[in-house]
């Protein structure tokens, strides 16, 4: 007997289980290129950096749609107080999903990229070959099939069921993910025009849709950790939302300084992108909050651990570190530097990878028939690895930083001439890179002890 | 939060302020996309340069490099790469194309390496072509000087 309210919150399960399966993935491609960053030629033959890079963000980005999936088949039918429309096509789609993302990613270790663009007959209908967006056509082809029964399914579900502000932010903010997804097909000769559209999936997935998605979750977490008011919580939850997409939509412009577009986007993209950390600072008021307002003490610590740290670590990464490279005349000296990849870094893991593993937090014991949480022993692991892979992921975000700093000062500030090269400032900056893999191999110890948490003695009552 | 501000005016805010927000972006955006002839170099954009882009992408040359400051940072920037290494100057360029191009991997033991990707001269031009392009579109003057 599971201890769920909906018997087909069940299909979830799949889903966390393999995001967490590829998480491990994405982090052991990440050391082999932290790896290749201080001694360039390791690996080079079998894995050149551009495959591990591919191998690592693809990853990254299908185990968050993994995650938001099961986050989804799981708070959906407990809000609308129904059972899901249909359980066998989220498992469905689960296997159609799973095998296209498995195929995709031997296809990018197996042959080389070209051989893949050309098998896939990306010549047809070109969209491969950008970042982030190097899937080729028909596993994108794929991935919007799957996201139109995934949301058939959910509408469905909301239709017949009560309709609760959660349900309607996340499936706004999930269908807004297909939506821009779209603009993946989008890919002109032209690469100004390629380079602004491409933007239309990036920047407004992770500083728009996706925002609604972690909020959506996070307050459901909230309600039913802490006890506190429906009422309350909606309320917050529009608040944050709304200063997300007010300052989000606009600050889009942070990236169109450089772009052969108009210089009032220097102007635009500098306000509106600078007010941006408003909703994380505020999801980090409201978070801590509700939990001092708790009603009830919720046995499962772990879970309200990671909700807060979800909101601590997504307003320094994309708050803070964001703010720091997001006005146009720091931009100027910043943009595309390892200050950049310092903020990706700790934003995608503070915002979304955490508010996955909030979610799974929650809901694992449930689906699995433990009750409201996981033995003590469990939990104990568990907020062990929180803490090692939260830790690690802010020292590789400081150590990024360092050498974004030092590059930008040798390499960007003088002038041309008196610059160094590229290739010369990277030799420099060998320490840093060194220090950042170190972290790495905390970051992998504390998902292994994370991992292990899943694993216990104690018998479920399933 | 005050109880005077109730979820109905949250939830106004939040639609009346995005649809808003949302219609003023597409109006740049529409605005934008009429300006950016006079300035991403399109006149310029000949079948080569169409070749040479789409090479860029079948060999995921954005996994190591950034092209003006977007894609990877393993390797150079190579939005500028015409003006860093050919001066400028089309035929020095593709001299220089043809010639690295084809010295890759340099195998230098410990240094980080470019794979050869076994293109024809044709496509090396391409390329070549592209990144001419690319250096002399109108990019407000990014990045801060030539080692990109
Ligand atoms: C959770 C939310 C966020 C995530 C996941 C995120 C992630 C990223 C990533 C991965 C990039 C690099 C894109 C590329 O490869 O070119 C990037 C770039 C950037 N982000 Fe964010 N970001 C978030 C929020 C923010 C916020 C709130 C701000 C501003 C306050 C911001 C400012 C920037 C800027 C200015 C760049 C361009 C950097 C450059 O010029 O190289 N980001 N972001
Ligand atoms: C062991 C830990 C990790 C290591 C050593 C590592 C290493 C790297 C490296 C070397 C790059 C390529 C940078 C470049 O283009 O030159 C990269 C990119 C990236 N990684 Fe990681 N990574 C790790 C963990 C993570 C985690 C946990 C996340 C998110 C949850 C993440 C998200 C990203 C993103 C979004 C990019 C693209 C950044 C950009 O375009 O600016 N990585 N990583
Ligand atoms: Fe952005």
């Amino acid at each position: 007997m599971s201890t769920l309210k909906y018997q087909s919150q069940a299909v979830a399960k799949p889903y966390f289980v393999f995001a967490l399966i590829l998480f491990v993935g994405q982090i052991l491609f990440g050391l082999i290129m932290g790896m290749q960053y201080v001694v360039g030629d390791f690996l080079a033959g079998a894995i050149p950096f551009n495959v591990a890079r591919m191998v690592h963000t693809n990853l990254l980005i299908v185990w968050l749609l993994f995650g938001f999936m099961g986050a989804a088949y799981y708070l959906v039918p407990e809000e609308a107080e129904t059972e899901l429309h249909s359980p066998k096509l989220a498992i469905a789609l689960f296997w159609i999903f799973a095998a296209a993302g498995v195929l995709t990613i031997l296809g990018y270790l197996l042959v080389p990229y070209s051989t893949l663009a050309h098998i896939t007959g990306n010549e047809y209908l070109p969209t491969m070959g950008r970042e982030f967006l190097e899937q080729p056509t028909i596993t994108k082809i794929g991935i919007v099939v799957v996201a139109l029964g995934f949301l058939y399914n959910l509408g469905m579900t909301i239709l017949k069921g009560r309709k609760t502000a959660i349900n309607m932010v996340l499936l706004t903010g999930l269908v807004g993910l297909a939506v821009f997804f779209l603009f993946s097909f989008y890919n002109p000769a032209n690469i100004a025009l390629d380079k602004y559209f491409w933007w239309f999936v990036v920047h407004l997935w992770v500083e728009g849709v996706w925002e609604l998605i972690m909020g959506a979750i996070l307050a459901f977490i909230l309600i039913k950790t802490t006890g506190v008011d429906r009422e309350v919580i909606e309320k917050w939850l529009y608040v944050i939302i709304a200063m997300a997409l007010i300052t989000g939509i606009l600050g889009t412009g942070h990236h169109f300084y450089w772009l052969a577009t108009p210089e009032y986007w220097q102007w635009v993209g500098s306000i509106f992108s600078a007010m941006e950390p408003l909703p994380f600072f505020a999801m980090v008021l409201y978070a801590f909050n509700m939990v001092n307002r708790r009603r009830r003490e919720h046995p499962n610590k772990a879970a309200t651990l990671w909700a807060l740290g979800t909101a601590v670590m997504a307003f320094l990464g994309a708050g803070v570190w964001g703010f720091l490279h997001t006005l146009a005349p720091v931009n100027f000296y910043t943009h595309g530097s390892q200050i950049t990849a310092a903020h990706g870094h700790m934003a995608f893991y503070g915002a979304y990878a955490m508010i996955v593993m909030t979610i799974i937090s929650y809901a694992m014991p449930k689906i699995r028939g433990f009750g409201e949480a996981m033995p003590n022993s469990a939990q104990v692991r568990e907020m062990w690895g929180f803490w090692l892979m939260t830790i690690a992921m802010v020292f590789i975000t400081l150590f990024l930083t360092g050498a974004g700093v030092l590059q930008v000062w040798l390499q960007r500030l003088p002038e041309t001439g008196e610059a160094l090269s590229f290739m010369a400032t990277q030799e420099k900056l060998t320490i840093f890179y060194w220090l950042r893999e170190i972290a790495g191999v905390f970051f992998l110890i504390g998902l292994i002890c994370y991992l292990t948490s899943f694993f216990t003695k104690e018998k479920a009552q399933a | 939060m005050s109880e005077s501000f109730t979820k109905g005016m949250a939830r106004n805010i939040y639609y009346g302020g995005s649809v808003f927000f949302f219609l003023i972006f597409l109006s740049l955006t529409f605005h934008t996309t009429k300006e950016m002839p006079e300035r991403d170099n399109r006149v310029n954009l000949s079948e080569s340069v169409a070749r040479g882009k789409a090479l860029w992408e079948d060999n995921n040359c954005v996994g190591c490099h950034s092209l003006i400051g977007e894609g990877a940072y393993f390797a150079p920037e190579l939005g500028n790469v015409y003006v860093r290494r050919g001066g400028g100057n089309i035929e020095t360029f593709k001299g220089f194309m043809q010639g690295w191009m084809k010295a890759q991997p340099l195998n230098i033991p410990g240094r980080r390496q470019m794979p050869n990707f076994h293109l024809n001269d044709q496509q090396i031009d391409d390329l070549a072509e592209f990144l001419k392009f690319t250096a002399e579109m109108d990019v407000n003057d990014w990045p801060p000087n030539d080692e990109g």
